[in-house]
């Protein structure tokens, strides 16, 4: 871990900090009322907010699990640490693969 | 005479203490929620065959062992985020002795939400 | 006479301790010895007398024996401590001790570690004080009330025992790790108005290695026993290398 490393790490976990709370909000709000995928399609199809939102959310939660998953990787498993840090820049990749993927699915019209 | 292989046969006792808990169960909790994320992508984007694909989901994660999962991310998450403020601010605001008890208290405040959640959905 | 206490017991009790030393170097085994328990006997007693007593053979090291060099450092019943002021009453309510080398340095012989890693990274923190007056300069006036003085020397008093190293996990899992005294240190330096090295001290800590791979699990901040706070003292770099960077003080 360095200056920059860290720096995105604490920025990231900064940022999303509100998320988190905003998302299990979501959560709760979705499980009270008992929503069907209609229901949650409907609310969030064609929404610019939603989307922004949680394109943001998975940019910055890639960076942080990466970066997470980097410290853990050269900590705790016998890989050096330069491809600790190979593995944990594919890891964040896919991650934000597949989360824009499924923004787009939930949020474009 | 007794014959031990480790250096350390008793185990290293500082790992009982509450702050290191709290550390090795945010790196946990930030793990399994690592492995859980690929996962929830993948399952939303079910949603861009159809919505009846992500609703065929849906209603099998309505069955109660789900929930009980899902009540276990939630406090993964709550756990994770808690252990992450309690970082932010011991780097960034002026030092606060008495962290064991903030520490404890966070534990007990993420286990009350995933139990929350648990008592809407069951 | 009332009020003057009765001689302290110098026969020993006739319950005995089972001691477990480990014998070896990084490869070895524990070894068990039965000592006499007495009223008033620290760990570091309880080691003199089996290298006295019972094997002449058993390595250790200690030098004041109370409390002021930190060279008696050792493993005992899991945690790192100055043997000589750890009361065993104090560790071993059951009668049992185990006791090893300090954790995370290789081991000369028993319970002897070489620290040269130690020390060589308290040189790559720049743990050393870099003059910039001479004798004829006027002495530098320092305010003990000013914020750098307070910071500084609630973070002075470091002996460099190895007890924080020893405890930190980070250290054991990190072989670039500088380590919590190394850090303590540079931050010590970081806040002397006299230092002129600060930003290659900065730089020196913010590389790979540095303040910014801890992780704050704190065992430093637990165990040290002088009572500093390595943790606070890390988290100030953390702050101060962040605004050195800002300011291009120095690159990342």
């Amino acid at each position: 871990m360095n200056l920059s490393l860290y720096l995105w790490q604490r920025g990231t976990a900064a940022l999303m900090a509100p998320m988190v709370i905003v998302h299990l909000v979501v959560i709760f709000y979705a499980a009270r009322h008992g929503l069907t995928a209609a229901d949650i399609l409907g609310r969030v199809r064609g929404s610019l907010g939603w989307g922004s939102f949680y394109a943001l959310f998975v940019a910055a939660a890639s960076i942080h699990a990466g970066i997470g998953i980097r410290n853990v990787l050269s900590e705790w498993s016998p890989l050096a640490e330069r491809t600790a840090g190979i593995a944990a820049a594919a890891f964040a990749l896919v991650l934000f693969g597949l989360g824009l993927r499924a923004v787009a699915a939930v949020t474009l019209p | 005479m007794t014959v031990s292989v480790a250096r350390t046969a008793r185990r290293l006792d500082h790992r009982k203490d509450a702050l290191w808990l709290a550390a090795l169960v945010h790196r946990l909790s930030g793990l399994a929620l690592a492995v859980f994320l690929p996962l929830h992508f993948l399952t939303l984007g079910l949603a861009i065959d159809s919505e009846a694909r992500l609703e065929g989901f849906l209603r099998w994660s309505d069955a109660p062992v789900v929930k009980l999962a899902e009540g276990g991310l939630v406090f993964l998450l709550a756990v994770h985020l808690l252990g992450g403020l309690r970082l932010l601010a011991v780097e960034n605001l002026a030092w606060h002795d008495g962290q064991k008890r903030l520490a404890v208290i966070a534990g007990v405040a993420a286990a009350v939400a995933a139990v929350a959640y648990l008592a809407v959905v069951l | 006479m009332a009020g003057v206490p009765t001689e302290v017991q110098a026969e020993p009790k006739p319950s005995e301790l089972k001691v477990s030393l480990w014998r070896g170097t990084d490869e070895g085994r524990y070894q068990d010895y039965a000592v006499p328990q007495r009223q008033n006997q620290t760990v570091l007693d309880v080691v003199t007398y089996v290298q006295r007593h019972l094997d002449p053979t058993l390595a250790y090291r200690f030098a004041c024996r109370v409390g002021m060099c930190g060279s008696c450092a050792m493993t005992v019943n899991g945690r790192p401590r100055w043997t000589c002021r750890t009361h065993v009453a104090k560790v071993a309510a059951d009668g049992r001790l185990e006791i090893g080398p300090l954790e995370n340095l290789p081991v000369v012989k028993d319970l002897a570690t070489d620290m040269s890693r130690f020390f060589e990274h308290w040189q790559q923190a720049k743990g050393t004080f870099a003059p910039t007056k001479t004798r004829d300069d006027p002495i530098e006036p320092i305010r003990p009330d000013s914020a750098m003085r307070i910071a500084a020397s609630a973070a002075i008093e470091c002996i460099n025992c190895g007890v924080c190293y020893a405890a930190c996990d980070t250290v054991r899992w990190n072989p670039d790790y500088l380590g919590p005294a190394a850090l303590n240190r540079a931050w010590t330096l970081v806040n002397d108005c006299r230092d002129g090295a600060v930003p290659e001290r900065l730089q020196a800590v913010a590389a790979r290695g540095g303040c910014h791979a801890c992780h704050t699990h704190q065992s430093c901040q637990a165990h040290c026993p002088t009572a500093l706070n390595p943790t606070a003292s890390i988290a100030g770099l953390k702050r101060r290398t962040v605004q050195a960077w800002l300011t291009g003080e120095i690159t990342r």
